[in-house]
């Protein structure tokens, strides 16, 4: 590789080439060449770098600036002031939100100080489709040293040793899943990686397979050394086009250098990976519905056991494990099970990958070690609450999680921690959420997801999901009684004492967990009548304050229905039965007449 | 493309990759290191400050010294260029004025891995152009 003096990191990941980053590269080269600087500045398209709410970044090496919001044309400023005279574009440099001072070096930002990247070491840091970037960083050094110096049972002792668990969602020990499949004999065995994602709001394993895809295919070989497997396939859902190019340009490469196929580094060891793609149903990330579609079945789950490492795609035992798993795996072997025993808490170590989101300053993809707090990741990585509101809950785990509060703040989050407080781990979606959000409109956004994404299979997940949702919004609609409530609780045991798989299982979560933590909430939807949140239309009453109204008919001409009366220069009324709650009165009137309660 | 037939030849191309991705490594762990920062505003270049950071990150590269060169803007120090300032883990910060290829080569032998102290450091009570105003 040639030696430049300066390296561009521009992020090409799925957020920031929404908002040109392909162009900024383009440009970027292009200012490069025009500016003769051609052997000094190399431009590297990257995976993500996390920092997703001020995309796309650019990052100049090796002095660590990171521009924000870079556009197109920022680029030939940036060439002829960092990288000819040395002098930092001001204007595009991160603010700090509370000391309003311009960061110049991103070690320097809150957003990293506190975060410790294992599955996404080389996010951001090199160029994904390029196979030799991975080398340099140590890549297939892990597999090169397990299949030359330790036996199959060795390795998965590592794995063990490095109290592993996987971050798909269950947290399962990994070690004692590889060596379950590994003791299944059989003629042919299956490694998987179940890149489905499912979650709404989370993209970590797809930043990690457009950041750093190769890391999957090494992890993946290692499973198959251990399981003893040769065939490995990678389930991945088709709405992810720039991570399954990504994968295939790995993939290629890897059997370009012969680290796919057969006799891998001279051993007798032989295995590739194959891409199998979804259609994007939440419930084939669940592993033995992820297997049927696989098979070409309907995505639909069976009952566990047998479990997938008994007898799993085409009835053959076979090792199911999510992306972020699989993605510390190389980094265990390299630097040892004890160094990331070390890290996290009693019973979670290591890492885990979030994807902050919701009302909060830095959104975007964050890996912190277990046993953070969630006040430092909301507040300090986060940066706190947007536009200075109140904190009121965040939830964890997804549809399958619930909702946390106040009290939790300073719960250090891992596995266990979280299911005792009602929520899970999940695989990582982390939302926000301040006092404008009401947390009965939020246990029916998950529910609406639920009843969209339920297979129908199971009568508690088809039938019960829809009934809890029905009654979510008949409270929204401030139609609710006190009973409801209690029939909300009660159904949503039974759902999950009587679903079929972990959907049904874990879906009435949102519901439970925010009847326990807000419970006033919810009473005061069915007995005043009142949406403290102000979210809910329905409950929403809107009035003119007469002192106020100048009797300007602005709103008047703005209501849609007609519900507003009254003659010029005269205060006018709202007619409570007419309105629709929309509030168009409420934006256009200059006088703050417009009461809403 | 030649394949990878052993763990031998992967260790081989590692080694060889390995120069190109430095930068980027080093910059990953900035504390650790000797920084040095030459200024390469519009006087500095005039005054040869590029052939110097060649100098520097050639010697650094081949001798392996555990240092990274990063380009400044104008210190202010306009009457001295090239100038340079280094930055040695846990001491002050030290300004180079005057600096040439020889000199490079000198900060580096004697400076950063011996710690001496050599002629040419501007004294931090001289008064950059700024401050002269
Ligand atoms: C409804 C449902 C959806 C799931 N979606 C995913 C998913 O998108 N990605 C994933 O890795 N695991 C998902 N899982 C968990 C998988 O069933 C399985 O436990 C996991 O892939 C195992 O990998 P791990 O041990 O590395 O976590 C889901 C489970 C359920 C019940």
């Amino acid at each position: 590789m040639a030696q430049y003096k300066m390296h561009l990191l521009v992020c090409a990941g799925t957020g920031c080439r929404a908002s040109q980053s392909d162009e900024i590269i383009v440009n970027l080269k292009e200012e490069i060449k025009k500016q003769g600087l051609e052997s000094d500045a190399q431009v590297v398209a990257t995976g993500c770098f996390g920092f997703c709410e001020k995309g796309p970044i650019v990052k100049i090496l090796p002095d660590n600036t990171f521009y924000t919001q870079v556009k197109p044309e920022d680029c030939a400023e940036i060439i002829s002031e960092h990288v000819l005279k040395g002098r930092r574009v001001n204007r595009l440099l991160y603010e700090d939100p509370e000391t309003l001072k311009h960061i110049e070096d991103s070690k320097h930002m809150g957003f990293y100080q506190k975060q410790l990247r294992i599955s996404l070491r080389n996010c951001g840091f090199i160029d994904p489709e390029n196979i030799d970037e991975y080398i340099a960083r140590d890549g297939y050094a892990a597999i090169g040293k397990i299949l030359t110096e330790m036996t199959q049972s060795e390795a998965i002792d590592e794995i063990k040793k490095s109290g592993l668990r996987g971050r798909g969602g269950g947290g399962f020990p990994t070690g004692l899943k590889w060596e379950i499949a590994s003791k299944n004999k059989a003629d042919q065995k299956y490694v998987v990686c179940n890149a489905d994602e499912g979650d709404p709001g989370a993209f970590m394993d797809r930043s990690i397979l457009e950041g750093d895809p190769h890391s999957i295919i090494e992890a993946m070989a290692i499973c198959g050394y251990c399981i003893g497997a040769s065939k490995g396939l990678v389930y991945i859902r088709a709405e992810y086009p720039l991570a399954i190019k990504r994968l295939q340009i790995a993939i290629e490469q890897a059997r370009e250098y012969g680290l796919l196929g057969e006799a891998i580094l001279g051993t007798d060891f032989a295995f590739d990976i194959e891409l199998k793609f979804g259609a994007g149903a939440f419930v084939c990330g669940e592993e033995t519905a992820l297997i049927h579609s696989m098979e070409g079945h309907r995505g639909e789950p069976t009952v566990k056991p047998p479990f997938p490492a008994e007898k799993g795609y085409l009835g053959k035992p076979t090792n199911v494990n999510n992306v972020e798993t699989f993605a510390s795996v190389p980094a265990i072997f390299l630097k040892g099970a004890s160094w990331f025993a070390s890290i996290g808490t009693e019973k979670s170590k290591g890492t885990k990958v979030f994807a902050l989101a919701g009302k909060i300053n830095n959104v975007g993809l964050i890996e912190v070690p277990m046993g953070i707090t969630l006040r430092e990741v909301i507040f300090e990585i986060g940066g706190g609450i947007k536009n200075g509101k109140k904190f009121k809950a965040v939830q964890t785990g997804g549809p399958s999680g619930g909702c946390l509060t106040e009290k939790h703040l300073d719960t250090p989050i891992d596995f266990d921690n979280l299911l005792a407080a009602g929520s899970m781990m999940g695989s990582g979606g982390m939302i926000v959420m301040d006092e404008d959000d009401c947390m009965v409109s939020v246990a029916k956004f998950y529910l609406e997801f639920t009843v969209e994404e339920s297979c129908g299979k199971c009568a508690p997940c088809r039938i019960g999901n829809k009934r809890l949702h029905e009654i979510l919004e008949k409270i929204c609609a401030g139609k609710g009684t006190e009973d409801d409530l209690t029939y909300l609780g009660n159904l949503s045991l039974v759902i999950k004492d009587t679903s079929l798989c972990g959907l049904g299982q874990t879906s009435p979560n949102p519901v439970l967990s925010t009847l326990e933590h807000f419970h006033d909430e919810y009473l005061s939807h069915v007995r005043e009548r009142v949406c403290v949140a102000g979210m809910c239309k329905a409950l929403k009453l809107y009035t003119i304050i007469s002192d106020k109204c100048t009797g300007c008919t602005a709103c008047i001409r703005a209501c849609p229905v007609n519900a507003i009366t009254g003659e010029k220069r005269q205060p006018h009324v709202i007619d409570v039965d007419k309105c629709i709650r929309c509030g168009a009165c409420y934006d256009k009137c200059k006088f703050t007449a417009i009461h809403v309660q | 493309m030649n394949k990878i037939k052993s763990l031998d030849d992967l260790r081989k191309m590692k080694q060889s990759l390995e120069h190109g991705m430095n930068i980027r490594e080093k910059s990953n762990s900035p504390e650790s290191l000797v920084q040095i920062r030459v200024a390469m505003a519009t006087c500095g270049i005039a005054a040869g400050a590029r052939t110097i950071m060649n100098t520097l990150i050639e010697k650094i590269e081949k001798e392996k010294i555990p240092a990274v060169v990063t380009q400044g803007g104008c210190m202010g120090y306009c009457y001295a260029e090239p100038t340079l300032e280094v930055r040695v883990p846990g001491k002050d910060p030290v300004v180079f004025g005057n600096v040439d290829t020889q000199v490079a080569i000198d900060i580096l032998d004697k400076y950063v891995l011996n710690g001496e102290l050599l002629d040419g450091i501007i004294p931090t009570n001289y008064l950059t152009i700024n401050e002269q105003k």
